[in-house]
């Protein structure tokens, strides 16, 4: 905080010459330093807020205080090694993360026509349960920012149910390193679909109980209601993708659009807001959870028995078991496991609906066993940019709640 | 869907503007390249041609190519939403000469060009705000470049005795090693003195398939 003091030009030791008329001037602008360690930053956003009175008039937000240089790791590294650097951009949703990059291979390496109808059911599901992972936190946090702590223990507890699956299924709470170029890693467990089930039975229940909390909260809608407000026009100019572009009445979405897996197959709606504010960007949250519950179990009754990936030795490790019996089996696995395959030259930009918007892959191969480039298109990464036009004439309070409704995640906009 | 994309594309320029054509990704992906004089008139026209309607830039990021005279390539993806559909742009460029900004036309652009710039050096014209972005204040080189070596060139650490964190060079206790995995069994078709083999050999069908078809 530099010059917090309004006093400052009253002093009477002030450059003041005898001869000129003594002139008293209020200057009551500051700068102020939010973050980098400030638990409503989201992470480590350093924001340089420019201040007239309470009011924002300038908004600078510095990022990079986690940049960990993953483009630049990945072009060191094999295609599959380079997978594991996707669950750590975007912490809260890795699933969806790995979801673009494997994608995006796929299409490089032309096998993406034949990926196995159930590897594709298995990460529609575990992408959608994501989403409402992803919600979950960042709906209960943002309302933790405005004051209210009891969405957080609730949206906790829950999340720690899905974290579970998570854990069942790929052996790991978050960084799953699950899905995979040619499909996902292994089968789900027999047990995933009775827990899925059972979880729910009683999520709706929760989603209400959240709903009473918080959507009719006289204090939660004085936060939220017409505070960073941005229309169509706006938000298209900015980069806004996913719930920030739907909250401002753009039924865009990559599912439907330009649908990748069986999304094509999915029956579901687009919650659309109405006035681009802080509130509707928490009401479409809410109402793509349920969404989401719905694409969940379509998955959960389409799904038949089969192969979980191609059946190219050449890009998926062969089973354990033919490894100790076929020497072509133990080949391939040696393959792959030090020089990985080579994927054609070319590039590509494979985008995915990421619970914060559109997550893009920017890939582009040369033929070698590793990426050229791969360029990893953040959706927070635009929406924090429009921080100063969504914040400039709030309050400074409002910038707390505008931050919230982002969905800001440092590990994918610094990347 | 890409073809009347590109027919579309290709009578709303007429030949104004020197933009060739390609596809990426095996016919799926339509990609431009244009000229540094060429990229603000054409990024206009497909922003504001009511029948293409990019209204979006999602991303704008950098490609570096050492061996070539124009070493740079500034990639740029946008979407239509009323046509749904993507195009690329690329536009090369060197260390020196100057891209001209996107970000009048798309304020969205301000991040990803300071992040162009940060990571590649390429230099954006008419980009008001031309600082760094990822990296840490005071930062030296531009680390997406392929010649700068993976490991940097200085490391940080907390001095007990100065009271800060300073800066020094970097010591690795072993060299960074990168392995060639261009296995000559695979880019070597023909061995010496084994040249006559492809004239007995069938075509063979599929190239993924033939180690695996040994008895």
């Amino acid at each position: 905080m530099s010059d917090l003091s309004p006093t400052e030009d009253l002093s009477p030791t002030g450059p003041t010459e005898i001869d000129t008329p003594r002139r008293i001037v209020e200057m009551d602008s500051h700068t102020i330093n939010f973050g980098p360690q400030h638990p409503a930053a989201h992470g480590v956003l350093r924001l340089i807020l420019e201040m007239k009175g309470e009011v924002v008039e300038r908004a600078d937000p510095h990022i990079g205080l986690l940049h960990r240089g993953t483009e630049k790791l990945i072009e060191y590294k094999t295609y599959l090694q380079a997978l594991p650097y996707f669950d750590r951009l975007d912490y809260v949703s890795p699933m969806c993360m790995e979801h673009a990059f494997a994608l995006g291979t796929e299409r490089l390496l032309g096998i993406d026509k034949d990926i196995p109808e159930r590897a594709q059911y298995i990460r529609v599901m575990f992408a959608e349960l994501t989403r409402i992972l992803n919600h979950l936190l960042n709906v209960t946090t943002y309302a933790l920012d405005c004051g209210a702590i009891t969405p957080a223990l609730w949206g906790f507890e829950q999340r720690e149910h899905l974290l579970e699956m998570y854990e069942m299924t790929s052996g790991s709470h978050y960084h799953a390193n699950y899905f995979r170029p040619g499909g996902v890693a292994k089968d789900i467990p027999a047990a995933l679909t009775p827990k899925i089930e059972a979880w729910m039975a009683q999520f709706p229940a929760f989603l209400d109980e959240l709903e009473r909390l918080l959507t009719g909260n006289r204090i939660f809608k004085q936060r939220t209601v017409d505070i960073g407000v941005m229309t169509a026009e706006q938000a298209m100019a900015w980069g806004f993708s996913g719930p920030c572009l739907r909250a401002s009445g753009m039924a865009w979405d990559l599912r439907k659009s330009q649908p990748y897996d069986v999304y094509d197959r999915m029956q579901f709606d687009i919650p659309v807001g109405r006035n681009g504010d802080c509130y509707d960007r928490y009401l479409v949250r809410m109402q793509e959870m349920r969404q989401s519950m719905r694409i969940v179990r379509q998955c959960l009754d389409q799904m038949k028995p089969g192969p979980v990936k191609i059946l190219d030795n050449k890009i998926v490790p062969p089973s354990r078991g033919t490894m100790k019996r076929s020497m072509e089996a133990l080949i391939h696995h040696f393959k792959l496991y030090t020089e990985g395959y080579h994927v054609p030259a070319g590039s590509t930009y494979t985008v995915t609906e990421a619970p914060k918007g559109e997550f893009g892959v920017y890939l582009v191969s040369d033929g070698t066993n590793k990426p050229y480039r791969c360029k990893i298109r953040a959706p927070g990464f635009a929406h924090l940019q429009a921080m100063e036009e969504l914040s400039k004439g709030h309050m400074l309070a409002d910038a707390v709640s505008i931050i919230g409704s982002l969905d800001i995640v440092f590990g994918e906009i610094d990347r | 869907m890409v073809d009347a994309l590109e027919s579309d594309i290709r009578a709303s320029l007429g030949d104004r503007l020197p933009v060739e054509f390609s596809r990426a990704r095996y016919g799926a992906e339509l990609v431009l390249h244009a000229t540094r004089e060429s990229l603000l008139p054409l990024m206009l026209l497909l922003r504001d041609t009511p029948s293409l309607d990019f209204a979006q830039l999602m991303d704008v990021c950098g490609v570096d190519w050492p061996e070539r005279p124009e070493r740079f390539d500034v990639v740029y993806n946008l979407l239509s939403l009323t046509r749904n559909a993507r195009v690329t742009v690329i536009v090369p460029t060197d260390e020196s000469l100057p891209v001209p900004s996107v970000a009048p036309i798309w304020p969205t652009a301000i991040w990803f060009e300071r992040e162009t710039w940060d990571m590649y050096g390429v230099v954006f014209a008419g980009l008001a705000d031309l600082r760094r972005l990822l990296t840490d204040y005071g930062f030296e080189g531009h680390p997406l470049r392929k010649d700068f070596p993976l490991t940097g060139f200085v490391e940080v650490r907390y001095d007990e005795e100065a009271g800060r964190v300073v800066q020094e060079p970097v010591k690795l206790t072993q060299d960074f090693r990168s392995f060639d995995f261009m296995s000559p069994w695979e880019a070597m078709t023909s061995l010496p003195g084994d040249e006559k083999v492809h004239l007995n050999r069938l075509p063979t069908p599929e190239p993924a398939k033939t180690e695996g078809d040994k008895p």
